[in-house]
């Protein structure tokens, strides 16, 4: 993985010491909390309903070892011994104190590690793919691109103060992973006729209050052209992006309502009048260099399959049933990507303790080549992990409670934090998904059921992304009752799009009953088990579902 | 309200502030304002006629969080060479002001009796950029081989 050279080293320890100057401003009292405000905001520093929070970039969510112990001791010195993954491949705490946080900024830069780009109206953190470098079914490795796209886009002086937050998210897989098609920016790695790799612009796309699918405005852009086409984007979104009403500032919002077309048109006749000396200068050598850091690693030559696994997997029907269910094909033969459930039954999605934090550092270390990422859907993955060693390495996270083989399957469930600590919610979304998880706790059931992915948001800013739910649930206050909005047909895949409100919401206690008769009706229509839940809906529409969701009545 | 500036300090007539369209039809009748002032919505490019009569190019920040006028200032530096100045007003934060200056501008004002101090720390808080802009620093990728 990336590693910092003297400059990302200078600027991230500049960036510490400049914050903590502004919290000694605050705490001196020589500024007030309003004053404060935009300034805690370029730093990912939030005051929410009990406490500040910070939130941490995790570049493309991808970690190292010594990285995850730095977090691990955050958590457990300064915080209440967890911490939260985000949708954004970041992480959050929830009960650090203003006083400490410059010093945590500066064991952050220890490790390379800083809290820029998780606030403000900047472009955001770069998200990508969680199997990126590692999937069978990618180009190449984007990484390499969203580190460039990374550094370019820190504390960029003329994309500072854009109408409203920017985030772009890059895939190199036909399998989209990374939801590039609700993001401000979408770019997809493909091959051009010529066999060059390059990347399909897609521009639009979001969550929110008035969710839209990305379009897509450009096929093809090569590499070394990729910065300048994007600045030509921003350009165009910092003039021209609304700026009268918060709700209506985002990029998607400026694409709709100036037409696809003409919006690509404005964005290439900028991007054709840049003069040469506007150009930035991204030398082949400084692609090489970025690109070394993101080499395979030194996998060994193995056979396809594994007896050592095969044996274990006989032996235990626990393990078995966890690689059927969280292991993915890894491009290297003899090497499986494992998924870290951060969803067992019943606990907060996306929170893992200090201990569980230090248990994943040390099996990254010992048997992924010192690789980690953070998925989107707040689970964490081994990257590159030897199927002779996968015995081992579930039985350690067994012991410390993250072996749950829900992967993918209906309790694996992304839930922002809702009303129990955010300051913009409407309902309470953690109980929610522990009330389901309870519901649908049983295991082969669960399997049984396959591949459906419920997503929980608090508020209708969509933090756990409810509108691209295979189940989508949106929590709503109604005169100081809470209810929850239920959608049908999302999906943040390749096939991104948006779900489908089934009609009126339904109290807490009604959800899990409700999505249980869902679910058999589901199992009573599909054709067979290969035919999903998503797949289903898509067949048949949501007529059937909303049927069974409100039977009860 | 104190103003700093970093080039040539100009005797230049301060009160009139014309709009982007008067302030071209009194151009265009042979009129010799040297001085405009550019509302967050108004094109900058449309001033590229008349670059050579202007002086003073005033860029207003209505609000602090409205990016707007970084955009005018790197068009104007970068795409059209302006060579005059460039003076952000408005509401200028503190900062802000290593941004501007990233963005071609080269005078400020700013409602703080420290001002000159302010901005000297303030562009003193940073030695490495990642990207190129209207200042002179060079944009990191390119610094990183600059001596290959």
């Amino acid at each position: 993985m990336y590693r910092y050279d003297e400059f990302d080293a200078t600027l991230v320890r500049e960036r510490a010491a400049q914050f903590r100057s502004q919290v000694e401003r605050r705490l001196s009292g020589d500024i007030t909390e309003d004053q404060f405000k935009p300034l805690r905001l370029m730093n990912g520093v939030y005051l929410q309903l009990h406490a500040y929070m910070l939130r941490i970039a995790i570049p493309y969510g991808t970690l190292s070892a010594r990285q995850m112990r730095q977090l691990a001791r955050v958590a457990r010195d300064y915080d209440k011994g967890y911490g939260h993954w985000t949708t954004r491949q970041n992480i959050q705490f929830n009960w650090v104190a203003l006083k400490d946080i410059p010093d945590v900024l500066d064991l952050l830069a220890e490790v390379e590690m800083h809290a820029i780009q998780t606030s403000g109206n900047c472009i955001r953190n770069t998200t990508s793919d969680q199997f990126a470098g590692a999937a069978a079914d990618e180009v190449e490795d984007p990484r390499p691109w969203c580190e460039i796209i990374r550094q370019w886009s820190t504390f960029h002086p003329e994309f500072s103060f854009l109408p409203r937050k920017f985030k772009i998210a890059v895939t190199a897989a036909e399998a989209d992973r990374a939801a590039i098609r609700v993001h401000d920016i979408g770019l997809h790695m493909r091959r051009n006729a010529d066999g060059e790799t390059g990347f399909e612009v897609v521009v639009g796309g979001g969550q929110g209050r008035t969710p839209h699918v990305g379009v897509t405005i450009r096929d093809f852009i090569e590499k070394d052209k990729l910065l300048d086409y994007l600045e030509a984007i921003m350009r165009v979104y910092n003039r021209f992006g609304r700026r009268d009403n918060k709700y209506k500032a985002r990029i998607k919002i400026l694409v709709n309502e100036t037409g696809a077309e003409e919006f690509a048109r404005l964005v290439e006749a900028e991007f054709e009048a840049q003069k040469d000396a506007e150009k930035i200068v991204l030398p082949q050598a400084e692609i090489d260099r970025i690109t070394a850091y993101f080499a395979p690693p030194a996998f060994e030559d193995l056979p396809a399959n594994s007896e050592t696994l095969d044996r274990a997997k006989s032996a235990d029907p626990g393990f078995a049933r966890w690689v059927q269910n969280n292991i993915r094909a890894h491009k290297q033969a003899g090497y499986g990507i494992v998924t870290v459930s951060c969803k067992p039954i019943g606990h907060p999605p996306g929170d893992t303790t200090d201990a569980q934090m230090d248990v994943v550092a040390d099996l990254a270390e010992t048997y992924s080549f010192d690789e980690l990422r953070v998925t989107h859907e707040q689970n964490l993955v081994l990257p590159h992990v030897k199927l002779d060693d996968l015995y081992e390495v579930y039985q350690k996270l067994d012991a410390a409670g993250l072996a749950t083989a829900n992967y993918e399957l209906i309790s694996d469930i992304i839930c922002c934090p809702g009303l129990d600590y955010c300051n913009l919610a409407n309902a309470r979304s953690i109980p929610v998904a522990q009330d389901l998880q309870k519901a649908f706790s049983d295991i082969e059931r669960q399997e049984d059921i396959g591949e459906l992915k419920i997503k929980i948001s608090g508020c209708i800013n969509a933090c756990g992304h409810h509108h691209v739910g295979h189940i989508g649930i949106l929590g709503v206050d109604r005169k100081g009752e809470e209810y929850y909005q239920i959608t049908f047909g999302g999906r943040g895949d390749e096939k991104a799009a948006i779900g489908r409100i089934a009609g009126p919401g339904l109290k807490a206690e009604d959800v899990p009953p409700a999505l249980g008769r869902v679910v058999e009706a589901y199992r009573k229509l599909r054709q067979d088990k290969s035919e999903r839940f998503i797949d289903a809906v898509e067949r048949l529409g949501d007529e059937p579902f909303k049927e069974a969701l409100y039977a009860a009545d | 309200m104190p103003l700093i500036r970093l080039g040539e300090p100009k005797d230049v007539p301060h009160g009139d502030h014309y709009t982007l369209d008067t302030f071209i039809e009194m151009a265009e009748a042979g009129g010799n304002q040297s001085v405009i002032r550019l509302l967050p919505d108004d094109d900058p490019l449309r001033l590229e006629p008349y670059l050579d009569k202007l002086e003073v190019i005033e860029i207003s920040f209505p609000k602090y969080t409205d990016g707007r006028g970084y955009s005018q200032a790197q068009l104007l530096r970068r795409r059209l060479g302006y060579r005059g100045e460039l003076r952000a007003v408005g509401d200028v934060l503190r900062d802000q002001l290593l941004f501007m200056y990233r963005s071609g501008f080269d005078a400020f004002e700013v409602d703080r009796a420290d001002a000159v101090e302010a901005f000297e720390a303030a562009l003193k808080e940073y030695s490495v950029f990642n990207q190129p802009a209207a200042d002179d620093q060079m944009g990191v990728f390119a610094r990183r081989h600059a001596s290959d």
